[in-house]
């Protein structure tokens, strides 16, 4: 299986997410400018945190024209597994990927330290090494993270099981709506999150309940294939 | 010609810092305001004389860069 690390100009957790896929799941990875027009090759591609482009008009509404995201939307129509963190979410909001908005925190403060989730679906291919209603442990780092949709986007997430991650009950540090962070798209290949999971790959880290995501995709990749686990 | 485009938060679209904003305000004294809301404001040369084709390109302009029409309205004024 091979991952594909998107970098645009101002991503800056682009080397985490590629050391998280060496740690997790040493399968081969690269990473992939913003330039590229040809993602043909991977099997993931993970979008990552960081401020591209300065954030300048709206965080990911920039980078969201970059040549590679037309490739993104490929993928995406092909089915292979997308996932876009922090940053990586806000862009793929905003390339019309996943539904609804990033919007800026609650309380105006850029938010950095760890938080709990609920797995809310265990069903994706982003999910299924953890137990369902599981509460782990992964840290946020964002100004603008802050979900909205309207009514009847919501109505539909929750009618499609496409709310991956909540903050737990009565830690939302954002204000995001019914505590949402992270959703999927509704055929389940695109996931957008605020939490950062590749920071949250061993207890050196201060958790390492991230990584069961990075061993979900390929558990999923490997399903899916009908792959012999090879290494 | 000259485009001038302004972005809005929606009006049923929580706006953190119009809200903080009134707040500061309020604590000064100015206890006559009501919402505040926090926007954008653009100026765009355009080289062009073609006031519809201008519209019809600003209205692209801001439907897929501009304005993120989730939470955002938007509306813009051409000049000259």
């Amino acid at each position: 299986m091979k991952f594909a690390v998107i970098v645009f100009p101002g991503s800056n957790c682009d080397i985490d997410c590629y050391k998280a896929v060496e740690e997790t799941v040493g399968q081969p990875v690269d990473y992939v400018w913003h330039t590229a027009t040809d993602l043909s090759a991977y099997d993931a591609i993970l979008v990552p945190g960081g401020f591209s482009y300065g954030d300048y008009l709206r965080c990911g509404a920039i980078a969201r024209f970059a040549p590679v995201m037309s490739e993104v939307v490929k993928a995406a129509a092909q089915g292979k597994y997308i996932l876009g963190i922090c940053n990586g979410f806000q862009i793929l909001t905003e390339a019309g990927l996943l539904p609804g908005a990033l919007r800026r925190n609650e309380g105006l403060k850029f938010r950095c330290h760890s938080t709990l989730l609920e797995v809310v679906n265990n069903g994706t291919a982003f999910t299924n090494q953890y137990a369902p209603g599981e509460i782990i442990d992964i840290p946020i780092a964002h100004g603008e993270g802050n979900y909205y949709c309207d009514e009847a986007t919501l109505a539909e997430l929750k009618a499609n099981g496409q709310i991956v991650f909540r903050y737990k009950a009565g830690a939302n540090p954002n204000g995001s709506i019914e505590d949402i962070a992270g959703i999927s798209n509704k055929a389940g290949n695109v996931v957008g999150m605020m939490p950062h999971p590749e920071r949250a790959i061993s207890q050196i880290l201060g958790s390492e309940d991230g990584k069961r995501m990075f061993t979900s995709i390929l558990n999923a990749w490997r399903e899916k294939n009908g792959a012999a686990v090879n290494g | 010609m000259k485009a001038t485009v302004y972005v809005t938060i929606k009006q049923n679209v929580l706006d953190p810092q119009g809200s903080a904003v009134q707040g500061a305000l309020h604590t000064m004294g100015f206890e006559e305001v009501g919402k505040v809301r926090i926007g954008k404001y653009l100026e765009l040369e355009l080289d062009t004389t073609d006031r519809a084709e201008a519209e019809n390109n600003l209205k692209a302009m801001c439907e897929k860069l501009l304005a993120n029409t989730v939470i955002e309205d938007y509306r813009f004024e051409l000049e000259g």
